[in-house]
């Protein structure tokens, strides 16, 4: 049981370094063709089936944040709730269970996943001085 | 005084890997060849079943499969005596493929020498589930020794893919495996997935398992050649 918790911490982590790797690398150029020189904070979309762990992902950023524009920056993170289309309600719903894939209405199952695998850049939030007007000579 | 400002991007983090699976996907319809990305944990039964599913397939189609694996060479070899084309991709470590690592190892193969081509995941539940390889089909194995909650653990897992094989079923007693609560929990979590039962081992759901395979590749060069023709 032990070993298999620890196994399992290993896997996932090993994998949010490497999501973690190709978030960077998308940010950060996106980041550099704006000209931003250092991103304060980075939004993302997550979503309930993407099989990723915030917390191992947010750990996997900051190493492969270092040397980027995104160092230091940090990781706003949007849980995205899993929603499946009921072909007998005709209507999208949301998934109170994961686990369940059954429509929370008419109880029939299914398999059509509308969203919850997301795993998305959103935005990159960064400052820039300005200064006030009438202030110029501070 | 500092202004926060937005840099609106709205794109998928794996963007980099899906369009190269799509574009690996175009490449296998346009040559015929039938792929198969299977997942399972380590010690599932993958390399055993994919053994016998070479071996049998070998005696009526190109087969080929890729290989993947943490550290060793030795699912390669074991693979290799089915008599089909194997190749080992070593991932020094990482716990998944992508498909960047498909492409590169592809590149010694002539594809439209191949009908059907499986890849070997690296054993685990978790990581190989965000990377589309260009894979026509995705199959999560379960041994019947593993115990029957693993989908309900892993519902991202078994909600991507296509088809479950459990396997190991000559152990079934001997596990004390629950097939009713398996099945149940793998509907669960994904409504209407072909389930296929096999022992490797003993043959067992051997022959289903190959003719089930023979018809989807039917049916997906069916639909592409009607598509390309749909082109003209």
């Amino acid at each position: 049981m032990l070993a298999g918790i620890a196994l399992l911490g290993k896997e996932t982590r090993m994998h949010e370094l490497s999501i973690a790797h190709n978030l960077v690398e998308l940010a950060s150029t996106a980041a550099l063709d704006a000209g931003v020189g250092q991103v304060s904070a980075v939004h993302l979309r997550l979503g309930l089936l993407a099989g990723v762990v915030p917390e191992a992902l947010e750990f996997g950023f900051e190493i492969a944040a270092q040397g980027t524009p995104l160092a230091g920056a940090q990781l706003l993170i949007e849980s995205v709730p899993v929603m499946v289309y009921c072909s007998a309600c005709h209507e999208t719903v949301l998934l109170a269970n994961i686990q369940y894939f059954y429509c929370p209405v008419c109880g029939k199952p299914t398999s059509q996943i509308v969203q919850g695998r997301e795993l998305e850049l959103i935005a990159l939030e960064y400052t820039t001085a300005s200064l006030p007007r009438g202030d110029r000579h501070a | 005084m500092l202004n926060t400002r937005m840099l609106e991007i709205r794109q998928n983090i794996l963007s980099k890997n899906d369009q190269l699976a799509n574009h690996l996907r175009s490449r296998f319809e346009a040559a015929g060849v039938f792929v198969v990305n299977l997942l399972s944990s380590p010690g599932a039964g993958k390399t055993m079943l994919l053994e016998e599913t070479l071996r049998r397939l070998s005696e009526q189609y190109r087969v080929a499969a890729l290989v993947g694996d943490l550290a060793t060479d030795n699912d390669a070899r074991r693979l290799a005596r089915s008599g089909a084309l194997v190749h080992q991709i070593e991932t020094a470590g990482i716990c998944h493929l992508e498909a960047a690592m498909i492409e590169h190892h592809l590149q010694a193969w002539d594809l439209s020498a191949l009908d059907f081509l499986f890849i070997e995941n690296v054993g685990n539940l978790v990581c190989p589930t965000s990377y589309d390889l260009g894979e026509a089909l995705r199959g999560v194995l379960l041994a019947v020794t593993e115990g029957e909650d693993k989908p309900l653990k892993y519902p991202g897992t078994f909600a991507s893919a296509d088809f479950v094989i459990v396997t190991k079923v000559d152990l079934a007693e001997v596990a004390e495996f629950d097939q009713h609560t398996t099945d149940h929990n793998i509907q669960s979590v994904h409504p209407g997935i072909p389930v296929l039962y096999t022992s490797a081992r003993r043959g067992t759901g051997m022959q289903e398992w190959i003719d089930w395979l023979e018809i989807r590749r039917n049916e997906r060069i069916t639909s592409c050649a009607s598509v390309s023709l749909a082109a003209y």
